[in-house]
């Protein structure tokens, strides 16, 4: 990805008076933290190929304020949701896209209670779309006799009970396709939510993260695959921790489609 | 003098249904103790809920060993009840199975003997139950709060059910003319011949006996619940209909909150106003919760139904990885705050003084509270649809609005988000530079 990636922003559309097929919304993971920008360009290469009309909100975007709400801050939560609502809705926008989980279920479940009420959806949910609209195909079938397993984001899976679209963008690579013993609705969390990711875990016998990738390490993979950016952090440093760093990589699900276009 | 027996019966059970309905009125008053709540949507999709998962136990199966000895001593329970109908009955007016003069014969032995053979798979799933708390040890029955009056009181339990059905089954093996008719004593006509050496008169005795110990027995039982985990076998019905319907991962917008960003953002109120003469004595809304009065009814409802099985701290990563946090525990705690804090009411003519006591710190300390995910792990696992959850976050609402009392690395986290949009030190205005960078 050397070229140069057009990101058009909100301001720019309507500037222009258009308004864009989906929002992209970035989050502050996506827009600042190192491995979470590789998640995000893959995903807007994705769009690009796509052909779709996208957008981003660019500098008008904020956190969501889904973290300080996760961690008791109600006040702090309402402020950035009704200030992010006030812009969405000045620029009547009506789907939202996002790469992360925690994002997507913010928006998507609590600000509506404030007065922001979209169509949100998960870039797993979107690829999906993509595919069955036949709007995206895989041209290059790098997977093949590689071993993916997928680690369910709990805000995406029990939160929102959506674990089908990641595991169906997946089954489009050649990869073979295996699951970890808890899975689904009984996956164990990678230790990031509630604001985890951001302090010291409080005394243990050792970290949540090493644990779940202990369960991903079970199924002998080459990929973890994951649809969080904070996940992909925490699965990680598990296989680091784990000294495997040589032989298994983490990976988005975007970016694992991204490869094979 | 052959009323006697029917005047006693009479007392006991007036004696054991008015404690139980006393039991009753307090447990309703205490569950009242929680703010208001309302809850009066989705009644169809509550009713499935509550029949699948209360009834049906859909959830208890999802551990298959443990789900399946579960409902035949659940399903044993509440079918061996239709007799306990015949002995008040019976008990009150002095007959003698009196479903004998109502049924053909051939029913009642149909019915009986059901009871009976339940009556043998609760006994064993009961024996199996007490291996696994006894004697295998499962992990999730040995933690840091099933010390002590949980571990007495779930054995109890078990010890109860093995006395009830044994009196049941002896009440059977030794009624001579039950006996005779020789329909529906299945299992009691292997158990007759140990009594085969006793007199007529002596039979008699041995059956009455076994006849009152086992219906007291019931009484007892019935007013041990209010005591015990067992709660949940009343409680479970209204707890799964009040449960969450709403995606897991949705948490509540604190209302109070609403109201005063929306005036902190309107730029045509005046921040410097005076507050409404109305509101000069209303005394400010606490937020989130410090003790049980702050949590809602149904969070304390969640409380007196928890069944202390664990399944949602085996699931627990923090739990998982040796931290101090166990959701069971904060459902445990919570009750238990909540009989405490009922019992001072009792003792002091209906109004809570108060002990200086509180649910934080005195019985959930923070560094459960900062060890959760909110990963809803515990809540998918719950059989009975508790939300442990839920206290946790209202507890940390707490400690963050009205403590300031959150890890420091969370403060810098928030002041962060504050200042420059993002939980990390950025600059706002450098939100796309990922656009350009290659
Ligand atoms: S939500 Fe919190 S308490 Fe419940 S299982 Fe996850 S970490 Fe444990
Ligand atoms: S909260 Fe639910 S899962 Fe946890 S111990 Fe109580 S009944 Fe069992």
């Amino acid at each position: 990805m050397s070229e140069q990636l057009k990101v058009p922003t909100m301001a720019e559309f309507m500037a222009e008076g258009k308004q864009p097929e989906i929002l992209f919304w970035v989050g502050s993971a996506g827009s600042y933290d190192d491995r979470a920008k590789k998640i995000t360009k893959a995903f807007v290469k994705l769009l690009h190929e796509a052909k779709v009309d996208f957008a981003v909100l660019g500098t008008e975007e904020s956190a969501t304020g889904d973290i300080a709400k996760r961690v008791g801050n109600e006040f702090l939560f309402q402020m950035q949701a009704v200030m992010n609502i006030e812009i969405l809705n000045g620029y009547g926008i009506k789907r939202i896209v996002t790469c992360d989980p925690h994002s997507f279920n913010c928006i998507k479940n609590e600000y509506p209670g404030l007065g922001g009420t979209y169509d949100v959806i998960h870039h797993t949910q979107y690829i999906k779309e993509l595919f069955e609209t036949g709007r995206l195909t895989l041209k290059e079938d790098k997977f093949k006799g590689k071993r993916i397993t997928f680690h369910d984001p709990c805000y995406l899976g029990r939160a929102n009970k959506e674990y089908d679209a990641p595991r169906d963008v997946l089954g489009k690579t050649s990869a073979t396709l295996t699951e970890m013993k808890r899975h689904k609705s009984t996956a164990l969390c990678c230790g990031a939510g509630g604001g985890q990711m951001f302090k010291e875990p409080e005394p243990g016998t050792m970290d949540i993260n090493v644990l779940r990738t202990e369960d991903a390490l079970k199924t002998n993979p080459d990929i973890i695959a994951t649809g969080c950016p904070y996940c992909n952090t925490m699965m990680t440093d598990g296989v680091k921790y784990k000294e495997k760093e040589g032989s298994i990589v983490v990976k988005d699900v975007a970016e694992i489609i991204a490869e094979g276009l | 003098m052959d009323f006697i027996p029917n005047i006693l019966f009479a007392i006991a059970l007036i004696i054991g249904g008015g404690y139980f309905a006393k039991n009753v009125k307090s447990l309703i008053r205490n569950i009242k103790l929680g703010r208001d709540q309302e809850i009066k949507d989705n009644k169809s999709e509550r009713w499935k809920n509550t029949i699948n998962i209360a009834l049906g136990q859909s959830k208890m199966v999802k551990r298959p060993i443990a789900g399946f000895l579960h409902i035949v001593v659940y399903v044993g329970f509440i079918i061996i009840n239709i007799e306990v109908l015949e002995i008040i009955i019976d008990g009150l007016f002095g007959t003698h199975r009196i479903g004998l003069s109502i049924l053909p014969v051939s029913v009642y032995g149909f019915l009986i003997a059901s009871f009976e053979i339940l009556a043998v798979g609760v006994l064993v799933s009961v024996i199996a139950f007490w291996i696994r708390r006894n004697i295998i040890k499962l992990k999730r029955f040995l933690s840091a709060e099933m010390k002590g009056w949980p571990k007495s009181d779930g054995n109890i339990i078990l010890y109860f059910e093995v006395v009830l059905m044994c009196l049941f089954l002896i009440m059977n093996a030794t009624d001579s003319s039950f006996q005779a008719l020789d329909s529906g004593n299945v299992i009691s006509q292997f158990i007759a011949p140990l009594f085969s050496g006793l007199s007529e008169a002596t039979l008699h005795v041995v059956e009455r006996t076994a006849w009152w110990l086992h219906i007291l027995g019931i009484l007892v039982f019935l007013n041990y619940l209010y005591f015990s985990k067992h709660l949940h076998i009343l409680l479970a019905f209204p707890n799964v209909y009040y449960g969450k319907l709403t995606p897991q991962g949705q948490f509540t917008n604190n209302e109070a909150v609403t109201k005063e960003v929306k005036l902190m953002m309107d730029p045509t109120a005046d921040p410097f106003a005076a507050p409404a003469e109305a509101d000069a004595n209303a005394v400010p809304e606490k937020f989130g919760a410090s003790d049980v009065q702050d949590l809602s009814w149904l969070n304390l409802l969640n409380a007196y139904t928890c069944t202390e099985c664990g399944r949602c701290t085996s699931e627990c990563p923090a739990n998982q990885t040796g931290k101090k946090l166990s959701p069971r525990k904060i459902m445990m705690d919570t009750r238990d705050r909540l009989t405490e804090v009922g019992n001072n009411i009792d003792a002091n003519k209906g109004t809570f003084v108060p002990d200086g006591k509180q649910l934080l710190n005195d019985y959930i300390t923070k560094e459960e509270l900062w060890a959760c995910t909110s990963c809803n792990a515990c809540v998918e696992a719950c059989p009975v649809s508790i939300d442990p959850l839920n206290i946790i976050m209202e507890m940390r609402r707490y400690l963050v609005m009205e403590e300031s009392a959150a890890p420091t690395e969370l403060n810098y986290m928030m002041s962060n988000i504050e200042n420059n949009g993002a939980p990390w030190p950025y600059n706002q205005q450098d939100r796309l530079n990922w656009a350009q960078e290659n």
